[in-house]
């Protein structure tokens, strides 16, 4: 036995392997199964292989970490599990287990520890990321590193994902509006707004308009400064313990805020805070608070559905009216199988006056951007991205919605590379209610 | 790992990359829906037409290396492990509808088609297939019809046997037949197509099949009613057929049931229940309406304490969607469910349904049951943990006694998920020396050297459930 199958079999949980029947019920759910068609690539195939090494009948190698490492984590599996497996925690276990065990090469080491113990955890470095990508894209250091060919050194995924990046912002939404924001009319109830921490440095303004648009909704708004990045993408990567602390901090910041709700706009941020609880159940000091945070969290979308005063969304006519546009939405796989919203939106984007709303075909398959699933797994992500925008394309809509700034971003470059720049742009769905409220 | 020389050869027909043997393809190849049951093979081969079928089945049948077909792996009944090792031939990259002949209302497909693809297909065009195995969104049609799959419109459509009308299908030696086609009518020889349907992949790997479309029904009516007491469910069951009436869809739900799939599907069904019945009736909607009166009288006399009419197709389709996943749903309360298969005639069901329960009770295991309550066909599950050795034990022998009270009751061990590993102990009490001597004489006829699927419908292991492991 190798040390390796020593760690899984200590990580993985053998409940839920064995809960899984074998039945097959998630395979038409699975995105990696659709492109593929192999067993392997499937949620029962991978639980399968888990299981064959805590039994001992395979010897980990590099095929089973790469099969790990190919599945999206979009749990588009869990919902479609009669006997309610968690698969999500399977894979992160697995992949705790492999990350754990991993010598890596040293410049991986330098950067994976650059990214996920000096960077992320710390929302006031995140500012200094951000304004270095500032720097990088308005000092015209991006129009040289272009034009010079320097971009070429890096492989093309990463270039198309560096192009389509929205210009960075140094200043995040505390330092732009303030940390505290009153209801608008009567009060409905008090908010924490999560910020996140790329989504606060390359989407301040949809921060800035999530804010307004709960304000319109009757709640206060406050955002905590102290509060960190949420943890997904560590613990996806297989870095729980990384995870685990930012949880801790942001669980602290939170709870000194004394809120009703805690609001994300970004699913996959959304999605992890609502398991903090089961993050940190083996942790006897914060399992309670965890358990309140968790209970707390809820998608922008969600809340303004279920609490809020409803939001005006008719044409100022006086300004004169809008053209009339087509929409689509494409939804972020966390904040459907995960936090389990997949009305909430829909329902506020048909409510928009002069938008005709049209649902996408598969809209509820991963886009393929997962993570950083695209920079990792750039061959298979590109092959889901395809099937994506001819559904996308056949809507004929003008607008693509998303509620998650990875599927954003993703979804941005898919039009780019589609050549549809021309025709339809993609946009968070916060950002467009915001523009088409009336105000 | 085959032999090199064996190996090269399949390279050189598939191509390297439909050839597999690295420890993954193996390990997801070692497995089917049924609990427990594990076994590695030595190569993964993924054909993509009857031409190749056959150039492998040659080369295999040379160097007498066993194989098993594969379409999804959602069999219960070992169907599809390897115990022998050889090779697992998955027939999915055949998946194509050749042709939809709206003349004569046939289809001619591929057999690593996956059914539900094919049955919205024909519904797109206004045609029906009713064969729908509640594994459909999953299953093949040739895994279908390989275990001649029945479905919640069993009852009124009849089973997968009924739809196929010819076959494609390669024999252990590569040799090519064809069996039936295009007709209503055919009685030049045996029936081979009818044996092929059926034979759980001992006798042949069928690659096309010719399948009978019909219009698809005008009209239909779902209803749920709900029994205080399991037994007046039962009843019910058999008053209805005695009534002249025969639904389209008629299943049962015990109380455990009930829970755990509403616990999935969140339909709000009644928690205190013992039983629920789910019917569905369909044809004109005059005949359907009349059909709903009198069951709903029927249903009353014998105490339901509720009926009620689903609101919209969606509700109807949403409640049978989770009768669909009623077995896996119940992992819910332990974590191995393990299912069976027992069938009586369906004025026996109140009778089977008390011996369930007198017979769980005697071995002290759980035994939740549901199924297609109109034909007769239950399927008393097990609710266990398979690392309980000594408990896996006591459900192995309430099942027994539970296919003994079946065939007592004028029942079958088994009536659509096929004999495979798991069964094939009981067939003989079934079908008696003399079925069992012409059966072995069939296989042998078409398979001499045992090489389709060795291990199954004849093997004489008990059929003890252990993890088996090869090499
Ligand atoms: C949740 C669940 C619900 C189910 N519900 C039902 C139900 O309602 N009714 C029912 O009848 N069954 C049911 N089953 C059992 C199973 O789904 C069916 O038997 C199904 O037809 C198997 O199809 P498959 O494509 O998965 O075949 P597999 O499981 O891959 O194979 C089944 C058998 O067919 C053979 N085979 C497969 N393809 C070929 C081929 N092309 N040529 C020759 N042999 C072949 C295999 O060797 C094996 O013996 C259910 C299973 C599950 C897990
Ligand atoms: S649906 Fe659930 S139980 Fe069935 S194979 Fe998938 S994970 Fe396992
Ligand atoms: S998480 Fe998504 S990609 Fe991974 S197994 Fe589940 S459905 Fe497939």
């Amino acid at each position: 036995m190798n040390a390796l199958t020593e760690k899984l079999r200590l990580r993985l949980d053998e409940d839920q392997l064995t809960n899984c029947m074998r039945c097959g019920f998630c395979l038409p759910a699975c995105p990696t199964f659709a492109e593929t068609g192999l067993e392997a690539e499937s949620p029962r195939g991978r639980i399968a292989l888990m299981k064959a090494v805590t039994d001992g009948i395979m010897v980990p190698d590099q095929a089973f970490e790469d099969q790990m490492n190919h599945c999206l984590g979009c749990r588009a599996c869990e919902p479609a599990c009669p006997a309610g497996v968690q698969y999500g925690q399977l894979i992160e276990q697995a992949r705790d287990a492999i990350e754990d065990h991993k010598e890596h090469k040293t410049w991986v080491k330098v950067t994976r520890k650059a990214a996920f113990k000096t960077v992320f955890p710390h929302q006031e470095r995140m500012k200094w990321v951000g304004r270095g990508l500032q720097f990088y894209q308005k000092s015209g250091l991006r129009t040289v590193a272009h034009a010079s060919g320097a971009m070429k050194l890096f492989p093309k995924h990463m270039r198309d994902m560096e192009k389509i990046l929205p210009d960075a912002s140094g200043k995040g939404v505390v330092e732009k509006i303030g940390e505290r924001h009153p209801a608008k009319g009567e009060k409905v109830a008090t908010v924490a707004l999560f910020r996140g921490c790329i989504m606060d440095v390359l989407f301040t303004e949809t921060n800035i308009h999530t804010v307004d648009l709960l304000t319109a909704a009757g709640f206060e708004v406050v955002i905590p400064r102290e509060q960190n990045c949420c943890g997904a993408l560590h613990a996806h990567s297989g870095e729980a313990e990384g995870a685990r602390d930012l949880a801790r901090r942001n669980i602290k910041a939170f709870k000194a805020a004394g809120v009703d709700y805690i609001v994300s706009n970004a699913g996959g941020c959304g999605a992890i805070l609502t398991e903090y609880d089961h993050l940190l159940h083996e942790d006897p000091q914060w399992r309670e608070d965890a358990v309140w945070f968790a209970e707390r969290v809820v998608d922008i979308s969600d809340l303004l559905v279920r609490a809020g005063r409803s939001l005006d969304f008719s044409q100022d006519k006086t300004q004169g009216v809008a053209e009339p546009v087509r929409i689509t939405y494409q939804d972020s796989c966390h904040l459907r199988n995960v936090m389990k919203s997949a009305d909430a939106p829909r329902k506020l984007m048909r409510q928009v006056e002069g938008a005709q709303f049209i649902e996408m075909k598969n809209a509820d398959r991963c886009c393929g951007s997962a993570g950083i699933y695209n920079v990792t797994q750039p061959v298979m992500a590109g092959q889901i991205l395809d099937h994506k925008m001819e559904h996308v394309e056949a809507t004929g809509a003008s607008y693509l919605l998303t509620s998650n700034p990875g599927c954003l971003l993703q979804m941005k470059h898919g039009i780019d590379e589609q050549g549809l720049s021309g025709q339809m742009k993609a946009v968070h769905i916060v950002d467009f209610l915001h523009e088409r409220m009336k105000k | 790992m085959l032999q090199e020389e064996v190996r090269r050869e399949l390279i050189s027909i598939l191509g390297s990359e439909h050839y597999k043997d690295d420890p993954q393809s193996l390990v997801t190849h070692s497995y089917d829906g049924t609990p427990m049951l594990q076994s590695l093979p030595d190569a993964v081969v993924y054909p993509s037409s009857t031409e190749q079928v056959s150039q492998i089945m040659k080369v295999l049948s040379r160097f007498k290396i066993p194989v098993v077909g594969r379409g999804s792996g959602t069999n219960l009944c070992g169907g599809t492990v390897p115990v022998h090792g050889g090779v697992v031939m998955v027939m999915h990259r055949m998946n194509q509808i050749l042709e939809i002949d709206l003349e004569n209302l046939t289809a001619t497909v591929q057999t690593g088609l996956n059914t539900k693809q094919f049955s919205t297909h024909v519904e797109s065009l206004g045609l029906f297939y009713p064969p729908d195995p509640s594994s459909m969104s999953i299953s093949t049609i040739g895994g279908n019809i390989a275990e001649c799959s029945g479905g919640l419109r069993g009852l009124k459509y009849g089973t997968t046997k009924d739809y196929v009308i010819g076959l494609e299908a390669v024999l252990a030696n590569g040799d090519i037949i064809r069996t039936g086609g295009k007709l209503m009518k055919d009685v030049a020889g045996y029936d081979l197509t009818k044996l092929l349907v059926g034979s759980e992949g001992t006798l042949a790997i069928i690659t096309e099949a010719i399948l009978k479309l019909i219009p698809p029904p005008r009209y239909k009516k779902t209803m749920l009613a709900m029994y205080k007491d399991l037994y007046g469910a039962a009843r019910t069951v058999s008053k209805i057929i005695e009534n002249r009436i025969i639904p389209a869809t008629l299943e049962i739900l015990d109380n455990a049931t009930i829970r755990v799939v509403d616990d999935f599907a969140k339909l709000g069904l009644p928690l205190d229940m013992e039983a629920i019945l789910i019917i569905e009736q369909d044809g004109d909607e005059e005949a359907v309406e009349r059909d709903i009166a009198i069951i709903t009288e029927v249903c009353k006399s014998e105490n339901a304490d509720q009926v009620s009419i689903a609101a919209s197709l969606e509700e109807a389709e949403k409640l049978l969607t989770a009768r669909r996943s009623a077995f896996t749903a119940l992992a819910r309360l332990r974590p191995t469910t393990i299912l069976e298969d027992a069938t009586v005639p369906r004025s026996k069901i109140a009778e089977m349904v008390v011996e369930i329960n007198r017979i769980a009770l005697k071995h002290q295991v759980q035994i939740s049951t549901f199924g297609h309550a109109g034909d007769g066909n239950l399927h008393p599950t097990a609710t266990t943990d398979a690392r309980n050795k000594e408990e896996i034990e006591r459900v192995e022998e309430a099942f027994e006694e539970i296919f003994e009270a079946a065939i007592r009751l004028g029942g079958t061990i088994t009536g659509e998920h096929g004999v495979g590993m798991v069964k094939s102990p009981y067939l003989e009490w079934k079908v008696g020396p003399a079925g069992m001597d012409v059966m072995k004489a069939i296989k042998s006829s078409f398979d001499p050297h045992n090489l389709l699927n060795p291990g199954k419908v004849f093997a004489k292991e008990t059929r003890k459930r252990v993890v088996i492991q090869r090499g």
